[in-house]
């Protein structure tokens, strides 16, 4: 697999597994279903991968849940050397 | 030292509260109403001489060995057979039964050959020992007539002579030598519950017959050594006790190899290993074994264990043996120079749930503490991640409730998604007495497993469901129970949160989950659902079993949830019989969980972003802990492919072959710079290692593993490792090299670190371990002798939690490519990825991996029984051969993954469970075709691996 291959799948990979994580918290109330998927994340989720996650948010969030889009406010944002 | 004795009561122990008191030869015995006369006599000290009777099984009462005499009733009745009465008065020695026992044992010594000397038995046989006991002196009849003894009776052929059996591969059976007490036949039914043994033949010529007169091994035989244990003689015997002769002393330990942690006395010679004795006090297994633990140790001593270090710059280079100290040294530059060129975090590490808590601890604590990061995770991954989150979140602790004792008190088990009498057999057959004795049980499961109908058991419900749809269908069990009136309102109002059941009832009475609807995608029959559902919430104590059917799919977290819920519902937690049990794989999959295996906890479950937690561990350990959590072992992978991630320290496990999407990890291996693998063998991963440190086998190291029922026993040392150090002492040795202060002298001050720094292990020492055998955490202030039954009086979270679970079909779904559907799962010789089990005899049973697949199936491809089939999905494709049955459902095919060459993790894709990432091992979707033999991508493997396995200056490349 080349590297431009891996990257796409890690985009689709980050995105699927966000998502996953948001179809659980649908089930939730609203608030309870943001503040659920955000805490999931933040607590699961190595600094790398939110930074992935935060690639794609930032580049307008495609394809993401829009439960992770609502919650990507409480994610934290990894601090940049961290890797 | 010396053999470690057990004394054998003659029958079991009587349950009953009411005690009675009698006199046994003028001493005052008070024991349980229905204890025997002969447990009671034991008791006071006083062994009655018996031959047909065992504390493991029932009295049978037919050597008469065992009479008694009681004033006041006529007659000598057998003391195994006759319950005690209160104020009874018995007599165990007394003219008459001295005359009527020295007659009875003369006439079975007159039918048995007299070779005592040469006999393998020697020094452990009972015949012998009460010929003695009674005082036989001289045996008036001979061998002239007839007689089981010789095969010939003055030249002519004797038939009631039979020659030895030698089938299987780790007892013997000689007739010859048989007393037909039946022992063997009733452990058989009662201990293990195969039912593989019968009394063929009346009067002189009964026998002992596996199966319909068959050699052991073409019968019904599981080899789980119950009958070698219950004969009293040599007639079956241990091979390896008549190769080496009988042991000298014992040391009580655990078995290796599954979550049942089975204890035994390893009996040896020397240093040599003679065989492993399941041990009676042993909390879990109570005297019974699988043939696992009993018999496949000899990978211990298999001529490809790996025994010297070896380092190579490139996977494609030979190995190159070297000394422990070059091989440390350049394993920690190399993880030095790596952390400094591409930063601390580009490397990690991987414990293993085979070793031991302490090893365990180590490899974590190394990560943490010398590597600076929290790129720590385990396999456990693999199978039981989602139970840690599922359990945590309702309960409040990610460990199973109950333990095994309680399945004698269960009124009906749900089995889900588990296949216990293969990757559980002991506890399978402690369940499977408790079903005989009048328990039901309900199982769900996509195949019809030997729960579902065997020997004298048959589940009430088979809920044969579609490979995927488990939330769908105990969601709609808990439908039944919610719409039905028959959930538990009392329990709920007093331990869980009200307002949380009232949203979840809303939640499961609206009618999508109804069985009704959930059959149309489940396959399962609407009236089956309802009927295991009433019978779960109505029929007494109910007890609910799952294991990697449940945790091993995408939405395996959410499984664990509808359980616990169900168990709330019911109120089936907090007291005996009942309660919500994970079957954990592998032997310390639990102990690997408990002691801070996973990238964002510390040891008892902590989550790593708690500054209290990580005070303790910064101020002991004089570092500055990460706060984030680390990789899991696929973003491992997926940073390595990336460039990230570059080194990685492995013990213990075989990520390339039990990781699913083997291309992936491949290629993530290959990115790599160092990496280590600690092991017995060259496994799969060693093929892309660049260093291989030699391990060590459970024999040959103190510590402890933690079984399924969160018990904590202890792993004794035997005899000195062969690779020169324990793994402990490896790991230790390699964060010296790293630079760390590390002194342990032995592994019972690595666990009193974890007490000191665990609260669930605060009470925990070898020292209280020795005294107590076994503890089961929490063991601490509030429970001092641990904990064997959790959520007694309220959820350790507080208030037990209801949690919505809405089905998600996955992703994962059939279509014209693929229109199957393949689930995996594991058989009772083998063990995991086999790399043990296929270094033993066990092979015996099962040598290759194969396709099951439903005879409807089969037609429509042209496929006979036997023929080799192409098995394809979208992650790869692979070979093997099929096995046309229909204990698997149409559209449904499964297969085991023991062996490296069926690679069945080619064909696995990388969707997981979306909270813990546990991968779905349970779901894939195939095509199955015809084919010729192994695929391209087998034989470019195998040419690799073989490549990769050379060693300098060795010839032939080790396996
Ligand atoms: S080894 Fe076990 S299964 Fe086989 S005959 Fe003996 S008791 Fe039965
Ligand atoms: S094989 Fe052993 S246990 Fe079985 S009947 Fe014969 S002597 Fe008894
Ligand atoms: S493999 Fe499991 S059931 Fe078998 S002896 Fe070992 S611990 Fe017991
Ligand atoms: S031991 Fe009681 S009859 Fe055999």
């Amino acid at each position: 697999m080349s590297l431009d291959e891996h990257r796409a799948s890690t985009r689709d990979k980050i995105i699927r597994m966000a998502n996953q994580i948001a179809t659980f918290f649908h089930s939730k109330p609203r608030e309870e279903g943001i503040a659920g998927t955000a805490e999931h994340i933040n607590k699961f989720w190595e600094p790398r991968m939110r930074r992935h996650l935060f690639e794609i948010i930032d580049a307008g969030g495609d394809g993401l849940d829009e439960l992770v889009l609502a919650a990507s406010s409480t994610i934290r944002r990894p601090a940049d050397a961290a890797a | 030292m010396g053999l470690v004795h057990e004394i054998d009561y003659g029958t079991p122990a009587s349950k009953a509260e009411k005690q009675v008191t009698l006199t046994v030869d003028g001493f005052s015995v008070t024991v349980p109403e229905g204890t025997s006369i002969m447990r009671a006599s034991m008791e006071a000290g006083i062994q009655v001489p018996k031959l047909c009777a065992t504390d493991m099984v029932d009295a049978f009462g037919s050597c008469r060995l065992c009479l008694v005499e009681i004033e006041g009733r006529a007659g000598t009745p057998a003391s195994c057979t006759t319950p005690v009465a209160p104020g009874m008065v018995v007599h165990t020695q007394t003219s008459r039964l001295k005359d009527i026992r020295k007659g009875v044992m003369e006439l079975y010594i007159s039918d048995h050959p007299l070779d005592c000397l040469t006999c393998a038995a020697n020094g452990d046989c009972e015949l012998q020992d009460m010929a003695g006991a009674v005082g036989l002196r001289d045996v008036r009849y001979g061998y002239e007539g007839d007689n089981h003894v010789r095969a010939k009776n003055d030249g002519v052929q004797n038939f009631n002579w039979m020659p030895k059996d030698e089938s299987n591969p780790y007892f013997t059976y000689d007739p010859s030598k048989c007393i037909v007490c039946s022992r063997c036949v009733r452990a058989c039914e009662e201990v293990q519950g195969t039912f593989a043994l019968t009394i063929e033949g009346r009067g002189f010529d009964s026998r002992v017959s596996p199966g319909a007169h068959e050699l052991f091994l073409d019968s019904e035989c599981v080899s789980c050594g119950a009958c070698v244990q219950a004969c009293p003689t040599a007639t079956l015997t241990e091979k390896s006790v008549i190769q080496i002769g009988q042991p000298e002393h014992s040391v009580v330990t655990t078995c290796a190899y599954c979550g049942v942690g089975c204890s035994f006395k390893a009996e040896m010679r020397g240093e040599e290993l003679v065989r492993m004795v399941p041990w009676k006090d042993g909390k879990a297994n109570r005297g019974h074994s699988c043939v696992k633990g009993r018999f496949a140790y000899g990978y211990a001593t298999h001529k490809e264990r790996i025994l010297n270090p070896m380092i190579r710059e490139k996977i494609t280079d030979p190995w190159r043996e070297v000394s422990w100290e070059e091989a440390l040294t350049h394993t920690a530059n190399e993880f030095r120079r790596i952390q400094y060129q591409y930063g601390r975090a580009a490397i990690g590490g991987i414990t293993s749930s085979r070793c031991t808590n302490e090893e365990t601890f180590l490899v974590q604590k190394l990560i943490r503490q010398g590597f600076g990061n929290n790129n720590v995770d385990t396999c456990a991954r693999v199978c039981h991640s989602p139970t840690g989150y599922g359990l945590g979140q309702t309960y409040g602790t990610s460990a199973g409730t109950q333990d095994f004792d309680s399945v004698e008190y269960t009124d009906v088990a749900l089995i889900i998604g588990a296949n216990p009498a293969s990757a559980h057999p002991v506890f399978a057959s402690r369940l499977k007495k408790r079903l005989r004795a009048g328990a039901k049980l309900i199982v769900i499961d996509p195949r019809r497993t030997e729960m579902v109908k065997s020997a004298h058991i048959e589940a009430a419900h088979h809920l044969a469901l579609k490979p995927g749809t488990n939330v769908a269908v105990v969601t709609s069990l808990a439908h039944v129970i919610v719409t039905e009136g028959l959930f538990n309102e009392a329990f709920i109002r007093e331990r869980c949160d009200w307002a949380e059941f009232q949203d979840y009832a809303e939640f499961v009475s609206d009618p999508r989950h109804s069985p009704e609807e959930v059959e149309k995608l489940s396959g399962v029959p609407a009236e089956t659902i309802r009927g295991a559902a009433r019978l779960y919430a109505t029929g007494g104590n109910g007890a609910i079993y799952y294991g990697l059917g449940v945790t091993e799919h995408s939405q395996g977290s959410t499984t664990v949830i509808a359980i616990a819920n169900l168990a709330m519902l019911t109120g089936n937690i907090g007291r005996r019989g009942v309660g919500v049990n994970p079957l954990r794989g592998q032997n310390n999959v639990q102990g690997a969980c408990d002691m801070g295996s996973f990238p964002h906890e510390l040891p008892g479950y902590r989550h790593i972003s708690g500054d209290a937690v990580r005070d303790i561990y910064d101020s002991l350990w004089g570092v500055k802990l990460d706060n984030e959590p680390g990789l899991r072992i696929p973003n491992m992978l997926d940073a390595a492919v990336e460039g990230t991630f570059k080194g990685i320290y492995i013990q213990g496990e075989d990520i390339l072959q039990s990781d699913p999407d083997t291309k992936h990890v491949s290629a993530g291996l290959a990115a790599m710079e160092c990496v280590v693998v600690q092991d017995l063998f060259l496994n799969e991963t060693a093929n892309y290692a660049h260093v291989f440190l030699p391990g060590s086998t459970f024999l040959e190291k103190d510590g402890t593993f933690t079984n399924a029922e969160r018990r904590i026993n202890r792993v004794r040392k035997v005899m000195s490792p062969k690779n020169g150090y324990a793994d402990w002492e490896v790991t230790q040795k390699l964060a010296q090299a790293m630079g760390l202060n590390w002194n342990y002298q032995h592994p019972s001050e690595i666990m009193d670190e974890v007490a000191k720094t665990t609260p669930s292990f605060a009470n925990v020492s070898y020292e209280f371990l020795e005294k107590m055998g076994s503890v089961q955490w929490p063991c601490n202030e509030k429970a001092p002798e641990g904990t064997p039954i959790m959520h007694i009086d309220g959820f350790v979270r507080g208030k037990g939690k209801f949690i919505r679970t809405e089905y998600v079909a996955t992703d994962e779904k059939t279509g014209p490519r693929f229109p199957l559907l393949l689930t995996t799962g594991r058989i009772l010789s083998q063990y995991n990825v086999g790399a043990q089990t296929r270094r033993t005899d066990n092979v015996m049973w099962h040598d290759e991996d194969r396709l099951e697949i439903h005879p409807h199936d089969a037609e429509n491809r042209g496929l006979r029984d036997g023929d080799w089939v192409r098995l394809q999905s979208r992650a790869g494709e692979t070979t093997l051969r099929a096995l046309v049955t229909d204990r698997v459902s149409p559209g449904v095919v499964y297969t085991t993954f023991h062996h490296p060459d069926t690679q069945a993790n080619v064909i696995t894709t990388d969707f997981s469970d979306w909270a813990t990432n546990c991968p779905e091992y349970k779901v894939t979707a195939v095509q199955v075709a015809p084919s010729n033999g192994p695929s391209e991508w087998q034989k470019e493997y195998n040419e690799q691996a073989h490549q990769s396995r050379r060693i300098a200056g060795r010839l032939e490349a080790a396996e």
